[in-house]
C-alpha cells in the first residue's frame, strides 16, 4: 500500500502542474487567451503562451520573441529567469512540472512493447536536443533576419509539439477566426505533434531525450544546481538497481547528476541500500570517484 | 559521506547572483512589458499560422 501511494505521487503532482500552469479554464471554451498581468511572468516549463489556459510566458518561446524582435534584442529578464530556474531545481521542473512531460510520460503507460533506442543511435540522437537550442532557439532568431531586420521564433514555429498540443488544437477548435486561417505550417506541426505522441508510447519521454530545448538548458547546468542527487559511496552495494530504474537510462551511480536526469526520482525509490538521495544542497561532493573505483570502508 | 565542494559552490553562487543580476536589470529595461505585450497576443507562428 506504501509504495502504491508513492507510485502515485508524482502523476499527480503533474496533472496538479498542469492545471496550475493552465487555470485561465473559461479560455479553452471561449477560443481566447489569458491577457492579464501574470502573461509577464516566466514559468519554468514548456507551456506555450498561446494555450488558452495559460496564464505565465514560456521562456523559450519569450527569448526567440525577443531574438527575432526588430534589431534582436537580448532578454536579460528572460535569460535570467532560464538561469535561476536551472541553477535552483533544474531538471526537476522536467520530471515533475511540465505539462508536456506528463503526457509523455502517460502516454507511455499505454500498453505496448517498449523500444529501445541502440545505443550507437541513442547518443547522438541525444545531441540533438542542443542543435535545436542554439540553432533553432537562439542562432536563427538572431542572425536569419529578414529585410527589416526582423526574424522569426523557428522553434515555435516548425517544430514545437507543445504549442500544436496546448495552443494550435484548443484554439482552433474554439475560435473559428483560427481555424479558418489554418494551413499547411498547421499541416505539419500537427503531424510532427502526432508522431512524437505516438513515439511516446513506444519509448520514454522521446521529446524530453532527443529535442527538447529547455530540457537541454537545465542539463547544461545540471552538475551545478542545487536540487541534486549523491550518492552515498559507503551504502552503496553497486547492485545496479538504480540503473534498471531509469528510464532516461542513466546510470545514477556513476553520474547522480547527468544532464540527462530528470530527477524523478525512481532510482531513489529503488536503491535498496537507501545510498541515492535527490535533496536541495549547496555545493555538495558527489562521491562517485569512490563508488566507481569500488573505495567502499 | 558527503564533503563541501567550494570550487562548485562558489561557481553556483556567482551564477545565481548572476541571474538575479540579470533579471533586475531587465526588470529596469522594462522587459517585463515586452514578455507581457508578447504573451498577452496569440502567437501565430505557435499555433501554426504565421
Amino acid at each position: 500500500m506504501k509504495k502504491k501511494a508513492k507510485w502515485v505521487r508524482r502523476p499527480l503532482v503533474q496533472v496538479l502542474s498542469a492545471l496550475a500552469f493552465n487555470l485561465n479554464l473559461p479560455g479553452f471554451v471561449s477560443g481566447s487567451i489569458y491577457t492579464g498581468a501574470l502573461k509577464g511572468v516566466c514559468v519554468p516549463v514548456l507551456n506555450c503562451y498561446s494555450c488558452p489556459g495559460a496564464l505565465g510566458a514560456c521562456p523559450i518561446g519569450a527569448l526567440q520573441s525577443s531574438f527575432a524582435a526588430i534589431g534582436g534584442k537580448l532578454a536579460y529578464y528572460v535569460l535570467g529567469m532560464l538561469l535561476l530556474f536551472a541553477l535552483t531545481l533544474g531538471r526537476f521542473f522536467c520530471g515533475w512540472l511540465c505539462p508536456f512531460g506528463a503526457v509523455q510520460g502517460l502516454l507511455y503507460r499505454v500498453p505496448a512493447k517498449k523500444l529501445t533506442i541502440p545505443q550507437k543511435a541513442d547518443r547522438p540522437l541525444r545531441c540533438l536536443k542542443y542543435a535545436v537550442l542554439f540553432v533553432l532557439v537562439i542562432g536563427l532568431p538572431l542572425f536569419a533576419r529578414n529585410g527589416v531586420n526582423m526574424s522569426e521564433p523557428y522553434f515555435c514555429k516548425w517544430l514545437c509539439p507543445a504549442g500544436t498540443l496546448e495552443g494550435g488544437v484548443p484554439l482552433a477548435l474554439a475560435n473559428s477566426s483560427v481555424r479558418s486561417a489554418l494551413g499547411g505550417q498547421f499541416a505539419w506541426k500537427l503531424t510532427l505533434a502526432v508522431a512524437i505522441l505516438v513515439a511516446c508510447i513506444f519509448i520514454y519521454r522521446p521529446f524530453c531525450k532527443y529535442l527538447c530545448p529547455l530540457g537541454a538548458l537545465y542539463g547544461l547546468f545540471a552538475k551545478l544546481s542545487l536540487y541534486r542527487g549523491t550518492v552515498d559511496a559507503h551504502a552503496c552495494t553497486r547492485c545496479g538497481a538504480c540503473a534498471r530504474a531509469c528510464k532516461m537510462e542513466v546510470d545514477p551511480m556513476k553520474t547522480p547528476n547527468s544532464s540527462e536526469c530528470i530527477r524523478c526520482g525512481d532510482c531513489v525509490r529503488a536503491c535498496p541500500a537507501g545510498a541515492l538521495k535527490m535533496r536541495m544542497c549547496f555545493g555538495c561532493e558527489n562521491n562517485k570517484k569512490e563508488v566507481a573505483k569500488g573505495e567502499l570502508e | 559521506m558527503k564533503k563541501f565542494h567550494l570550487p562548485s559552490a562558489c561557481l553556483t553562487g556567482i551564477l545565481l547572483l548572476f541571474a538575479v543580476f540579470l533579471i533586475g536589470f531587465g526588470l529596469w529595461r522594462g522587459e517585463f512589458m515586452r514578455v507581457l505585450t508578447k504573451a498577452a497576443s496569440i502567437c501565430l507562428e505557435c499555433v501554426g499560422i504565421g
